[in-house]
């Protein structure tokens, strides 16, 4: 394998985790606030073909996003009003919002199926692009990859260094104790619900306008169940997600390799790699009590209920 | 003195009970009512629209047949999933379940390809039944003996075993004579389903599922065992106060849904589709869940909301023949019904009133 090879796959892998570094990192804060929502690959479908038609129709990246974002967050918010307002149960609440994003977006995209868009063009940055292997490496992306990144610190900023983030961690870990020092408990985890619609939106329309650029029924293809595993695997920190999604993402780029490279193995091996590390992860952590206790919001998935004060 | 009216949302004393049954059925009116919206917003009839999708599928002997085919895996799985809902163990992993019954009895009818032996067909259920508790089993003692989140692990768990299926139907199981397709050779009939009604594709695998609403109704409501299962998922303290084992209870809520959806992969397999192919169902385990919820975990409610599920189905193939709609039309039908009810179950434990507070007199 050349040296041009490996940097071709590293760069791939790069744009490959991009959608689960989106989508995870939003339900990664909606999970700090202690809500699962287990409705991401709906999400994320919905805001992919609403990027897709802003995209297909205005040619503009910064609508498709912005739209693929309001998209995601609209389905989130009928996921916040039914376990927030309504307290239904968010396993449920979740896997319906999934269903449903799958049938809305294949009906939003019927006239679009096919439909092949230009693409986004990557930054070429003079000087420093041109750069031999560093350039390619580092400065050769489009420019959501880019902003993944900021979002990414701007995350791990939030949650660790600011006190809305810390209030944010501390309602997850005791909706209680939050309610009881005077904050909207449901506020706020509405807030952590809605980012974490708009962050699958916009991976979504990574998906579909950048990654490849066009409509296909269902073209997210499990990426936010992979998502719902990746804020597991990484144990809810925002660093971890990111090293995870460029390896989950690595692992989709390998399967195209490696079958050239005459290795036998099944490409389903590599698939259920993510999964079973995510399970082994989730064994590692959970099987004593501290160490569920320092990795994962112990309100998770547990309805929050105001009266019961 | 002036009154000032609020609207307020307060808890009600008592659970409103026939809200539990009357929700569902809100529900469904509500899901319809929205489908005829969208119908018209898409410039079509509503009337021909619905007449498409609600009433042409079965308005024959043949179309009944189908509902009962599709509504089949739905109540089989329903069952078995709301055994463990009712313990609160949340089994999202049917889906892989039924993917590994088809894969354990599906390896027994490609096994046994030659025989004509009549205990091939039993052998493909016991087989598939044992694959899919294996595979419930996982998040099981995953959770009793780690305490791991049984709904990530039984969820990681569908992609693993459809993955797997996948693996075999491309590499090991693959028919040599099927022109590079990804699909195992046809089942000998030894390994088929008989069809039990001339003129409809109704299969025999049909009758487990209505015995399954049986067994599952006497289990549920008239034995022991099922009442402490809806104890530990009520008032988990009670129970254990009570002496109820809760590892036994999560043991028993998972392999009662792996057991349901093995056993479901091979009534599919050896029924309706006749050989392994990479998917062996549409989404059956996910829309069994909404299934068993909008049947209020009830084996009575879990067959009619199999039916209504079935219908959805079959609505959206015909609407994707009659009406140029995608047939993934059935799951914004299927989510807007889960949607729906888990809204009016609001009203069971809640109500909205108008409340009325006397204005102070001007200081």
């Amino acid at each position: 394998m050349s040296a041009d090879t490996i940097l071709n796959i590293l760069v791939a892998t790069i744009a490959a985790g991009t959608p689960l570094v989106y989508a995870a990192l939003g339900e990664l804060v909606t999970e700090k606030s202690g809500v699962l929502n287990l409705g991401v690959e709906g999400m994320m479908l919905v805001g992919a073909i609403s990027g897709f038609i802003t995209m297909a129709k205005t040619g503009s990246l910064f609508l498709a996003v912005v739209c693929g974002m309001t998209a995601g967050a609209l389905m989130s918010l009928v996921f916040a009003i039914l376990t927030l307002y309504l307290m239904a149960n968010q396993v449920a609440s979740g896997l319906a919002l999934t269903i449903f994003g799958i049938g809305l977006s294949a009906f939003m995209g019927i006239k679009y199926t096919s439909v092949a868009l230009n693409g986004v063009p990557e930054l070429h940055i003079p000087i420093l692009s041109d750069i031999p292997i560093l350039g390619r490496l580092v400065f050769s992306y489009d420019i959501l990859i880019y902003l993944s990144l900021l979002i990414l610190a701007g995350v791990a900023w939030f949650l660790y260094k600011t006190r809305a983030g810390t209030i944010l961690r501390a309602i997850g870990e005791s909706p209680k104790s939050g309610h009881a020092l005077g904050f909207s408990v449901i506020g706020i985890r509405y807030l952590a619900v809605l980012f974490g619609g708009a962050m699958a939106g916009i991976g979504g329309v990574y998906v579909a306008v950048a990654y490849t650029p066009m409509w296909v029924e269902g073209m997210v293809a499990g990426r936010g169940w992979v998502a719902i595993a990746l804020v597991v695997f990484a144990t809810w920190r925002p660093l971890r997600v990111m090293v995870g999604a460029y390896l989950f993402g690595g692992v989709t780029i390998a399967q195209f390799h490696i079958q050239g490279l005459g290795i036998e193995i099944p490409s389903q091996f590599l698939s259920m790699l993510p999964y079973l590390a995510t399970i082994a992860v989730l064994v590692i952590i959970s099987r004593d009590k501290n160490t569920i206790r320092v990795n994962s919001p112990a309100s998770l998935g547990i309805t929050y209920h105001p009266e019961n004060n | 003195m002036g009154v000032k009216l609020l609207f307020k949302v307060e808890p009600r004393p008592v659970p409103l009970k026939k809200m539990r049954y009357l929700s569902p059925l809100i529900a469904a009116v509500m899901m319809l009512f929205s489908g005829l919206i969208i119908f018209s917003m898409l410039g079509k009839n509503p009337a021909i629209a619905f007449h498409a999708f609600f009433i042409e599928p079965v308005n024959d002997f043949y179309g009944l047949g189908e509902l009962i085919i599709k509504a089949s895996p739905l109540m089989l799985i329903g069952v078995g999933l709301a055994i463990g809902f009712r313990a609160n163990i949340w089994n999202i992993g049917a889906e892989g379940q039924l993917a590994m019954g088809a894969v354990f009895g599906g390896g027994i009818a490609l096994y046994f390809n030659e025989s004509t032996s009549g205990f091939v067909l039993p052998a493909m259920f016991i087989a598939g039944a044992v694959g899919g508790m294996l595979w419930a089993s996982i998040p099981a003692f995953l959770k009793t003996r780690f305490n791991a989140n049984e709904i990530l692990v039984s969820l990681m768990l569908n992609y693993v075993a459809i993955l797997f299926l996948s693996l075999l139907i491309h590499g090991p199981w693959k028919d040599p004579q099927g022109y590079g397709f990804p699909q195992s050779i046809l089942f000998s009939d030894s390994a088929l389903l008989p069809v039990l009604i001339e003129g409809t594709r109704l299969h025999a695998g049909v009758i487990i599922s209505f015995a399954a609403i049986g067994v599952g109704w006497i289990f549920l409501l008239r034995s022991f065992l099922g009442y402490q299962l809806q104890v530990s998922g009520l008032a988990i303290n009670a129970a254990s106060y009570a002496g109820f084992k809760y590892k036994k209870m999560i043991w028993i809520g998972l392999l009662a849904g792996g057991l349901a959806a093995g056993l479901a992969g091979v009534s599919e397999i050896a029924g309706p589709i006749g050989q392994l192919l990479p998917s062996v169902s549409p989404g059956y385990g996910f829309a069994a869940i909404i299934v068993a919820y909008v049947g209020r975990l009830h084996p009575g409610g879990i067959f009619l909301s199999s039916l209504l599920m079935a219908l959805l189905y079959l609505g959206g193939e015909s609407g994707q023949m009659n009406l140029d709609l995608p047939s993934a039309v059935t799951g914004i039908f299927q989510g807007m019904l889960l949607f729906y009810l888990l809204a009016a179950d609001f009203l069971i434990n809640f109500r909205f009133r108008w409340k009325s507070i006397p204005l102070r007199q001007g200081i």
